[in-house]
């Protein structure tokens, strides 16, 4: 672990320009993609369908999302409203008789298409503004969705799946779903760690760092704001498909509400903005901090009769969310990215600790 | 349709707007001084009107008189601490990240309060009848009358205050705060003081909210009415806020009155997204905002 640099040594450019240049992390990547695609075999159900699933499906939304923010530099404040608009345009393809892997694109084609109008409204004006903006978006979304019975499925507004297949494999059960959900996020992971390193990941930069700039140099700000938002909405829409169809089942509109939005940016915020790996790190700490205060809660109550009030237990996670976003943009803007890397960098070179990295 | 429910649907939306205002007065102060918008005035005002149903009714007991003014005092503070602690730590950093780090300070909130002091609604009574109030055949509530009488005062003072001393202060900071530092302005303790005087104007849009729907979590939804407010009259004018804030309660009114029975209810929530969106299509500064000049 110590000495994992020794004895490499490029020879070629193309060598360093890999995506994980040292072996170690191609080996360690290949072991975690390995262990994912074993986990319906080797651990609990319950464990894959209410741990492991919704880690998957929301660190692919929160990729999307981070493209936006952390790539793009362009906040939105409305990702569960896209998510949203994919979710239920590719329900209705279902039900419609649509296949699921053309739904799939469906939804993320229609919730691409709205949300770049909402990006184009949104280009006249930046930072701040934008932000309102997609909070706008997110408000008027769940709107049309409430209002209009022939979206959100009539009185008890809540629309069922139809059982569909993915690939020829019917998507019922644990493993099939858990499966189409991990291919998903495979591919938009890999897609988000070449972004970086194509023409559009670099005018995006651009972008990101100062637009008039990038005006200069010949980078057209406008097309490539809009271009991230189309991008993103996209992937956030494909996410909609997946998550409606592998994990909810039944779609109500209360899923995609501001709280699933802000839920998204404290993740890509406490995973480090234009990180992919910060992504799944993020994701990990909103989904699971919740669960792990409630069990400690718990045990307080157990081992040391502190019952906390019920008010407090049930907005302790809100107090978490929040406090997270804070403390991690005060103490550690890069967010947990920056924090393994720090590691990371210091174990690289010990004991030496000013060896240049 | 007769005249009399559109007149007060009138009368009423105009006093509501002006109790909508004052929230987005709050949040034009913090952007006159420091060229922030907080993302957290929602949230102080549901703070506020905590602060005062614990100082009142349900903790120390105060009478109301007492208990408004030394809530307006304590949130004075938790403004300014606000300031001190979280925000003059993100100088020089990207909007991106000033931005969310309210938004965080106001999910905190939104658990913090309702979590600590119960979830129920709390009533807030500040000695308005519940009787309505009949202006010949016009149907008004009286807590709204107060309410948009005292946001409308409150807001006048607070234009009085941008014109006095300080509010020159103040300007100039906004305006350069380089060039403030240099003739000698304390601009820490100026964005300090907007912090907590725009706190202590929360409160009180609190209470008055408070006393006519009741304290909960719901308060800190107000945050969307003053964004379209603070949006469409254009961030940096208390004039503009005076005239959106009429703007957007009318508008919002008549799409309770007139859209709702057609569609179905729920108009109210989205008239104040429209509005914003509307506003950043047409006119991104505002009605009386100043166009915003970047230098690269």
């Amino acid at each position: 672990m110590f000495f994992r640099r020794a004895g490499i040594s490029h020879t070629r450019y193309r060598d360093e320009r890999q995506i994980w240049p040292l072996p170690i992390d191609r080996y360690t990547v290949f072991l975690i993609a390995a262990l994912l695609l074993a986990a319906p075999f080797l651990i609990d159900r319950l464990y894959v369908v209410s741990y492991l699933l919704p880690l998957i499906i929301w660190s692919t939304a929160a990729l999307g999302l981070n493209l936006l923010m952390g790539g793009a530099g362009q906040i939105h404040l409305g990702y569960g409203a896209v998510i949203g608009i994919g979710a239920y345009s590719s329900v209705h393809m279902l039900r419609a008789g649509v296949p699921f892997e053309l739904a799939m694109i469906g939804g993320g084609l229609a919730a691409a298409a709205i949300g770049s109008i909402f990006g184009a409204v949104a280009m006249r004006v930046k930072g701040l503004y934008l932000a309102m903006a997609t909070l706008a978006m997110q408000y008027i979304v769940d709107f049309v969705i409430i209002q209009f019975p022939a979206i959100s499925g009539g009185t008890q507004a809540s629309l069922p799946v139809p059982p569909t297949s993915f690939l020829g494999f019917p998507v019922e059960g644990d493993r099939v779903p858990y499966y189409v959900a991990l291919v998903i996020c495979g591919i938009v992971t890999l897609f988000m760690l070449n972004v970086r390193r194509t023409a559009f990941g670099r005018a995006l930069a651009a972008v990101r760092e100062k637009d008039y700039a990038a005006a200069i140099i010949g980078v057209d700000p406008f097309r490539f704001k809009l271009l991230a938002f189309w991008v993103s909405s996209f992937i956030g829409g494909l996410t909609g498909a997946v998550l409606s169809v592998c994990y909810y089942r039944t779609i109500a509109p209360e899923q995609f509400h501001l709280d699933l939005s802000i839920q998204l940016v404290a993740m890509v915020i406490v995973g480090g903005l234009g990180s992919v790996l910060g992504v799944f790190f993020g994701v990990a700490l909103i989904l699971f901090a919740p669960i792990l205060l409630n069990q400690a809660v718990a045990l307080l109550a157990d081992q040391f009769g502190m019952n906390l009030p019920m008010d407090l237990r049930a907005h302790l996670p809100l107090m978490l969310y929040g406090g997270l976003i804070m403390g991690f943009l005060l103490i550690e803007p890069l967010g947990l990215a920056k924090i393994r890397n720090n590691i990371r960098n210091y174990f690289l070179v010990w004991p030496f600790r000013h060896s240049r990295q | 349709m007769d005249v009399i429910l559109l007149l007060e649907l009138a009368v009423n939306g105009i006093f509501v707007g002006l109790m909508y205002a004052l929230v987005a007065a709050g949040m034009v102060l913090i952007y006159k001084t420091s060229g922030i918008a907080n993302l957290a005035q929602g949230a102080l005002a549901m703070t506020g009107a905590y602060v005062v149903v614990m100082l009142a009714s349900a903790g120390l007991g105060l009478p109301i008189w007492a208990a408004v003014p030394l809530a307006m005092v304590v949130m004075f503070a938790v403004g300014a601490g606000i300031e001190r602690l979280a925000l003059r730590r993100m100088i020089g950093q990207p909007v991106i990240m000033v931005i969310m780090l309210t938004l965080g300070l106001e999910i905190f909130l939104r658990g913090l309060l309702p979590g600590v002091f119960g979830a129920s609604v709390k009533r807030l009574d500040i000695g308005i009848p519940n009787a309505p109030l009949f202006l010949g055949e016009l149907l008004v509530s009286r807590a709204i009358l107060i309410g948009g009488g005292v946001s409308l005062a409150l807001i006048l003072l607070s234009i009085l205050l941008f014109n006095s001393r300080f509010g020159i202060i103040m300007r100039a900071v906004s305006d350069n705060q380089t060039a403030s530092w240099s003739v000698g302005i304390r601009v820490e303790r100026a964005i300090a003081v907007a912090w907590g005087l725009s706190a202590a104007m929360a409160t009180t849009s609190g209470v008055l909210w408070g006393a006519t729907q009741g304290v909960d979590w719901s308060l800190s939804l107000l945050l969307i009415k003053a964004l379209a407010i603070a949006i469409l009259g254009g961030l940096d004018s208390i004039v503009g806020v005076l005239i959106a804030g009429v703007v957007v309660g009318l508008a919002e009114s008549m799409a309770t009155g007139i859209l709702d029975p057609i569609v179905g209810g729920g108009t109210r929530d989205v008239v104040a997204s429209v509005i914003i969106v509307v506003t950043l299509l047409v006119r991104p500064h505002g009605l009386f905002g100043r166009e915003h000049i970047e230098r690269v």
